[in-house]
C-alpha cells in the first residue's frame, strides 16, 4: 500500500509509469525500484530460493537484497531492489520451475528439511558416466536467469581519469570528505552506489534530512567533485589504481573507469546484518533498513501487524516509523534487555512470530535490527587485515597505506556531527597526501619516501578517532535459520561442515558455499563466522574472516570488454583490392588480399605469365651510420662486412639460446645505410630485439634503426615475364640480368615515380622484382603494373598463392616450418650459420649444437598417395614412435602432387627414407624424404634468369 | 596496476612496458661454458624482496631501463637508463 506524502520520498506521483511482472501488470511511479513497486502493489514473494525453492522477498530493499534477483527483458541477475522501474519494463522472476506461486522443486523439503552440506559434492560427484544426467538435473535447478544470444545491446564505453581523491561511498563521511578535500585544493571523484547521495539520512528524521540538503549543496557548490550515481568502486588495485563501474549515463549502458588515484577514501558505511533464527528467509522478516527504506524513500507500508526485534537506534527508529506509517507494531523485542527472537512460522510469507520469552504474534511483518558489517573489502585490497572488536561485535580497520583513508560508520560511531567532523579531516588530510604524492610523481618517483611527508603527518595527528559504542553480539539466536540467503545456506549446514572437519572457516566457506552468493558475504560473512566459531568453541579473532577480493560489486562481461579499441593496418593498395573481391587475411594488425578467387590459378599465372603481390606488411627497418654492419652481425647468424653497395642478402636472426627468431632480406644501400626487412608479424619483437643490443650490450655503435614499414609500399612482380613487364615501366635502371643480376638492389624511377627501391630476390621461385615506393605512390604504381600488364596476362595473387609458391620451392617460414625450440641447424640453415664471427645472438648454443647431430631437421616430404595432402601438424611416426611432424602442406598446382615439409628425427632425414604420416581418422600414408626442401627447380634457374 | 617510474617520461601504467626480467650479466660468448650460458638464459633467483630488473617502454620512448624493486610492496628504489642513454646523449 502506498503511503500519503513522505518528506525524503524519491518517487514522482506525477509520473505513473507501467511495467510487467511475471506476465501481469503493475504500476509504479519514476523513482520506484522493481521491488518497492511491487511491494507498494502488495505483493510479498519476489523469487523462489536458489536450493530449496523457499519464498523469498524484500530483506534489505538495496542492492545486496538476495531474494529480489529479477530479470529484465534479456538481462539476467538484475537486482530488483536497486533497478528502478522503466515505463513498459518486463521483468521477470528467475529459478521458479514451474512458477512463482506453485513450485515443484518444493519436494526437496519434503523430502529433507535441509539439504545436507556438500550436497552436491556427495550426490553428483560418482560415477563419472551419469555426469551428463546429473548436468541436465543441476541445470534445471541452478538459479540465475535467461542469457540472450544476442550480442548485448548498448554501449560500453572505457575511461581513464586521475583523480587526486577518490571517495568511495556518498553518504554523509563520503560527502563532507569530498566537500573537504575539495575546498583542500584536490580533484575530488565521490562515488556512490545508489542513485542518489546521502546514504542512510535519506532515510532518516527531519534532522537528517536537513543535514543532507546542506551536504547536497556543498557538494553541488564546489565545482572540483565530480559525482557519480549508481556507480562503484569495484576494486583497488597497487598504486591506488581503482576499478568503478559506472551507471546511469545518458546514452552509455555502462562504463569502467580506471582511476589512478592519489588518495582513496574509503567510507561506505556499514550494512546492516541479517540475524540466524528459525524462518528468518520468510518474506515479512525483514532488516531495520529495509522497512525504513520502503517507508521513507518509496512511500510503502511494508505490512500492517509489526513484532520489532532490536538492538540499536536504527531498530527504534524503525518501530517510530512503522508507527508512523499506519503499521500496528504490537511488540518491541529489545536485545539490550534479554529480549529474543525464536521462530517466524508461516505459509509462503510471515504469520506469525515466537519470541525468546516464550510468547507469540500473529503478525505480516518482522522487523529485525541486530548489528552491523563493516564492508572492509577495499580496506582488504590495501591490505588491511581488520580487527574484531568485541565490545561493538564488529570489525574495524586496522592498519592502512599511507594511500588510503577511512571515514563514517567504517571507522566508529558517534553523533552526526562529530562523523561529519571527522570525514572533513579525514577529506583535508587525504587533499595534503595527494599533494605530496603529486609532488612526487612530478619528480618521477612513484611510491614514497620515508622522510617525504611532513604536512601529511601534522594533519594526521590532528584528527580525533571517532567513538566505538558497545553493541549485543547477536549473530545466531537459538534456532537453526539461514545463514547464506542467496547460496541456501543455513547455521545447521555450517555446523555439520565442522562436523566433518572442515573447521576452517575458508573451508567451510567452500564446502557449504556460504557467502558466494550474490551478496558475497557483505550480508552473511560475519554470521558464517560467528556460527564456524561458536562449532568449534573459538572466538570470532580465532576464527578470522574469509578473504575479500575484487570485484567488490558484480560486473558485467560488457563493461570489463568496453568497446573495441583494435587498430588495423591496410596497405596503399586496400581499396584496390576490394574493389577486386579480395578474400581478406587477418595477419597481426594487417588485413591483406588472402586470394582473389582462385589460388590455384594466381600460382600458375605466376609460374607462366606474371604476377603481383602486395607484400607492404613486409616489416622494414632503416639502418644508418658507420657501425650498421657490426648491429647486423650482432642480430644475424649471417656475415655482413663484405656485403657490397647494391647487393642484398637473406638473413637468419636467432635467440640467444639459438632458436630461429626471423628472417630477411637486408640490402646495403650506400656505405653506411641498410634497409633490413623482416617477417610481418615479428617487425615490432625484432625492433625491440635490435634496440636491446643496441642499449644494453653495444651502446658505443653509432647506428640508429628506424621502423620505416608503412613509409614503403612494398610489390612484389614475380613470374617469367616480369622483366618484360618493368622494362616499360622503369627508367633510368638497366634490367637485364646482366647488369641487375639476383640478389642486388637498383634504385630509380618506376612509372614515374623517384627514388623506388627495386631488389631482385625470389621467394616465390620465380625470376622476381620486389619494389618499395614512397607508400603514397603505392596504388599508382599498383594500378600501372597491371594496365602495362594486361597483354602479359598479369594477375594479382594473395598470401595462399604465395605459400604455395614458396613450399614448391621450398623456402621456409618462421613459425610455421620452425618453432619455439627449433634452432638454426635444425631449419637446414648450416650454410649461413658462420661460427668463425666474434660474436652474434645466440652463437654458444649453435656451436654446441653442431657438435651434436642428435636435433631434427627439415626436410622436403613426397607423399605417395598424389591425392591426399597430408593435413599440417599431422604426426610422423616411425617404429611405433613419434618421429616428427608435416610443418606445411599444399596440393602443389604446378607438379599436379601434394608437397610437404616436415621436422623430421635425424636418422629419418635421409633423402629416400620412407616415412609414415597419420592422417584424420587414424589412416596411415606413406611419404619419402626428398633430396632437397625444394619440390620445384631446386637448382634456382628460374629465379636466376 | 604498478606505475613503473621511467627515467625519460616519468611514471607511467606498468602495462606501457615491457618486462624484461631480473637484469642478468651476458656471459662471454665465446668462453663461457654451458652451464653459464643456460644460467643467464634461464636461471633467476626470483626473490621475495628487493631485486634489479630490466623494463622497456615499449608505448612509450622505447627505451631499457633499470629499476630496483620489492617484489612484496612493489616499492620502487632506483631507476636508471641502459648505458645507451647517457653515451648517446653525450655524443
Ligand atoms: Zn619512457
Amino acid at each position: 500500500m502506498r503511503l500519503s506524502l513522505r518528506p525524503g520520498e524519491v518517487i514522482d506521483r506525477s509520473r505513473p509509469l507501467r511495467f510487467t511482472w511475471n506476465g501481469h501488470d503493475y504500476p509504479a511511479f519514476l523513482g520506484d525500484t522493481i521491488s518497492s513497486a511491487l511491494a507498494a502493489s502488495g505483493e510479498r514473494v519476489m523469487s523462489r530460493s536458489f536450493k530449496y525453492s523457499r519464498p523469498r522477498g524484500v530483506l534489505t530493499a538495496d542492492s545486496l537484497d538476495p531474494g529480489c534477483i529479477v530479470q529484465v527483458g534479456d538481462e539476467p541477475n538484475v537486482r530488483a531492489s536497486h533497478r528502478r522501474v522503466e515505463d513498459g519494463m518486463i521483468a521477470s522472476p528467475q529459478n521458479v520451475w514451474p512458477s512463482l506461486r506453485f513450485d515443484v522443486k518444493v519436494a526437496n523439503r519434503a523430502v529433507s528439511r535441509f539439504l545436507s552440506a556438500g550436497f552436491y559434492y556427495k550426490t553428483f560427484m560418482k560415477p563419472q558416466r551419469l555426469w551428463p544426467a546429473y548436468e541436465a538435473v543441476l541445470k534445471r535447478f541452478a538459479s540465475g536467469g535467461v542469457i540472450s544470444n544476442r550480442p548485448a545491446a548498448g554501449y560500453f564505453d572505457k575511461r581513464y581519469a586521475h583523480p587526486d581523491v577518490v571517495v568511495a561511498g556518498g553518504g554523509p563521511a563520503g560527502m563532507s570528505a569530498a566537500v573537504a578535500a575539495a575546498e583542500a585544493g584536490a580533484q575530488v571523484m565521490l562515488v556512490e552506489s545508489e542513485h542518489e547521495l546521502g546514504g542512510h539520512l535519506r532515510w532518516g528524521g527531519a534532522h537528517e534530512l536537513s543535514v543532507l540538503a546542506e551536504l547536497k549543496a556543498a557538494v553541488s557548490a564546489t565545482n572540483s567533485i565530480e559525482v557519480l550515481i549508481d556507480s562503484v568502486v569495484a576494486g583497488r588495485y597497487d598504486g591506488n589504481f581503482l576499478a568503478i563501474l559506472q551507471r546511469s549515463l545518458p546514452g552509455v549502458t555502462e562504463r569502467l573507469i580506471k582511476a589512478r588515484a592519489k588518495t582513496l577514501i574509503v567510507a561506505p558505511g556499514l550494512i546492516e546484518r541479517p540475524y540466524v533464527f528459525a524462518g528468518n528467509d520468510l518474506p515479512g522478516v525483514m532488516l531495520s533498513g529495509a522497512a525504513r527504506r520502503l517507508i521513507n524513500l518509496w512511500a510503502v507500508k511494508p505490512g500492517t501487524r509489526a513484532v520489532v526485534f532490536t538492538a540499536n537506534s536504527s531498530g527504534d527508529a524503525a518501530a517510530q516509523d512503522l508507527e508512523g506509517a499506519g503499521v500496528e507494531v504490537c511488540c518491541v523485542e529489545d536485545a539490550r534487555r534479554g529480549g529474543d527472537v525464536v521462530r517466524a512460522s508461516g505459509s509462503a510469507t510471515l504469520q506469525s512470530v515466537e519470541c525468546g520469552d516464550g510468547r507469540t504474534y500473529q503478525c505480516d511483518l518482522l522487523v529485525t535490527a541486530t548489528g552491523w558489517t563493516a564492508p572492509t573489502s577495499l580496506l582488504n585490497m590495501a591490505g588491511d587485515k581488520p580487527t574484531y572488536d568485541e565490545r561493538a561485535a564488529r570489525f574495524f580497520p586496522c592498519s592502512l597505506p599511507e594511500d588510503v583513508l577511512a571515514t563514517g560508520g567504517i571507522t566508529g560511531d558517534g553523533s552526526l556531527e562529530q562523523i561529519l567532523e571527522h570525514a572533513a579531516h579525514t577529506g583535508r588530510l587525504a587533499a595534503g597526501r595527494a599533494r605530496v604524492a603529486g609532488g612526487r610523481l612530478r619528480k618521477g618517483v612513484p611510491h614514497a619516501a620515508p622522510t617525504d611527508s611532513p604536512v601529511a603527518e601534522e594533519q594526521s595527528n590532528a584528527i580525533t578517532a571517532l567513538p566505538v559504542d558497545a553493541h549485543v553480539a547477536l549473530f545466531r539466536g537459538r534456532t537453526h535459520g539461514f545463514v547464506d540467503f542467496s547460496e541456501d545456506v543455513s547455521s545447521k549446514e555450517l555446523e555439520a561442515a565442522v562436523a566433518e572437519g572442515y573447521s576452517s572457516i575458508e573451508l567451510a566457506k567452500r564446502y557449504t558455499t556460504a557467502t558466494m552468493g550474490s551478496a558475497q558475504g557483505k550480508l552473511e560473512v560475519v554470521n558464517a563466522v560467528a556460527v564456524v566459531a561458536a562449532a568449534t568453541e573459538s572466538t570470532i579473532t580465532e576464527t578470522g574472516t574469509t578473504v575479500w577480493r575484487p570485484p567488490y560489486a558484480p560486473i558485467t562481461l560488457g563493461a570489463l570488454a568496453g568497446r573495441t579499441l583494435e587498430p588495423v593496418r591496410y596497405s596503399p593498395m586496400q581499396s584496390w583490392h576490394e574493389a577486386r573481391g579480395a578474400t581478406p587475411l587477418v595477419a597481426g594488425a594487417w588485413i591483406r588480399p588472402d586470394h582473389y578467387g582462385n589460388p590455384t590459378a594466381e600460382v600458375r599465372n605466376v609460374r607462366s605469365n606474371v604476377g603481383l603481390i602486395d607484400v607492404t606488411p613486409l616489416g622494414k627497418f632503416d639502418l644508418r651510420g658507420p657501425d650498421a654492419a657490426k648491429l647486423l652481425s650482432q642480430l644475424y647468424v649471417n656475415k655482413w662486412a663484405k656485403l657490397a653497395v647494391g647487393s642484398v642478402r637473406y638473413g637468419v636472426m636467432c635467440a640467444e639460446d639459438g632458436v630461429v627468431l626471423d628472417d630477411g632480406v637486408t640490402g646495403r644501400l650506400s656505405d653506411d645505410n641498410y634497409l633490413m626487412t623482416a617477417t610481418s608479424s615479428g617487425a615490432d619483437t625484432l625492433l625491440e630485439w635490435a634496440e636491446s643490443w643496441l642499449q644494453t650490450e653495444h651502446p658505443e655503435w653509432r647506428v640508429h634503426i628506424t621502423p620505416v614499414t608503412s613509409d614503403f609500399a612494398s610489390i612484389n612482380v614475380a613470374g617469367p615475364k616480369s622483366r618484360t613487364l618493368l622494362e616499360r615501366l622503369v627508367e633510368n635502371v638497366d634490367l637485364s640480368a646482366e647488369a641487375f643480376p639476383y640478389m642486388r638492389v637498383r634504385r630509380g624511377r618506376v612509372a614515374g615515380v623517384e627514388d623506388c627501391l627495386m631488389w631482385r630476390i625470389g621467394f616465390t621461385g620465380e625470376l622476381s622484382f620486389e619494389l618499395h615506393v614512397p607508400s603514397s605512390y603505392g596504388l599508382h604504381v599498383w594500378e600501372s603494373l597491371m594496365e602495362q600488364g594486361a597483354d602479359l596476362g598479369i594477375a594479382p595473387f594473395g598470401i595462399e598463392a604465395q605459400r604455395i609458391l614458396r613450399l614448391e620451392k621450398g623456402h621456409l617460414i618462421v613459425g610455421q616450418d620452425t618453432d619455439g625450440l627449433t634452432r638454426a641447424y635444425s631449419a637446414e640453415l648450416d650454410w649461413a650459420i658462420k661460427l668463425d664471427k666474434e660474436d652474434f645472438s645466440g652463437k654458444p648454443e649453435l656451436s654446441w649444437q653442431a657438435e651434436r647431430s642428435d636435433w631434427p631437421k627439415l626436410v622436403g616430404l613426397r607423399p605417395e598417395d598424389v591425392t591426399v595432402v597430408p593435413p599440417e601438424a599431422s604426426q610422423i611416426v616411425h617404429d611405433g614412435a613419434i618421429a616428427g611432424r608435416i610443418t606445411s602442406s599444399r596440393m602443389s598446382p604446378t607438379l599436379g602432387r601434394p608437397i610437404c615439409l616436415g621436422l623430421v628425427a635425424p636418422h629419418l632425414a635421409e633423402p629416400g627414407t620412407e616415412l609414415s604420416i597419420v592422417l584424420p581418422a587414424g589412416v596411415r600414408a606413406r611419404a619419402v624424404v626428398t633430396e632437397h626442401l625444394a619440390h620445384f627447380d631446386p637448382e634456382g634457374q628460374r629465379l636466376r634468369g | 596496476m604498478i606505475l613503473i617510474p621511467c627515467p625519460n617520461c616519468g611514471p607511467r601504467n606498468a602495462s606501457e612496458f615491457r618486462y624484461v626480467g631480473e637484469s642478468i650479466a651476458r656471459p662471454d660468448p665465446n668462453s663461457a661454458t654451458q652451464e653459464q650460458w643456460r644460467a643467464y638464459l634461464y636461471e633467476r633467483v626470483n626473490p621475495s624482496g628487493w631485486t634489479t630488473e630490466s623494463w622497456f617502454h615499449r608505448a612509450g620512448c622505447g627505451r631499457y631501463f633499470k629499476i630496483e624493486r620489492d617484489t612484496n610492496s612493489n616499492e620502487v628504489r632506483a631507476v636508471r637508463l641502459e648505458p645507451a642513454a647517457a653515451t648517446k646523449g653525450e655524443s
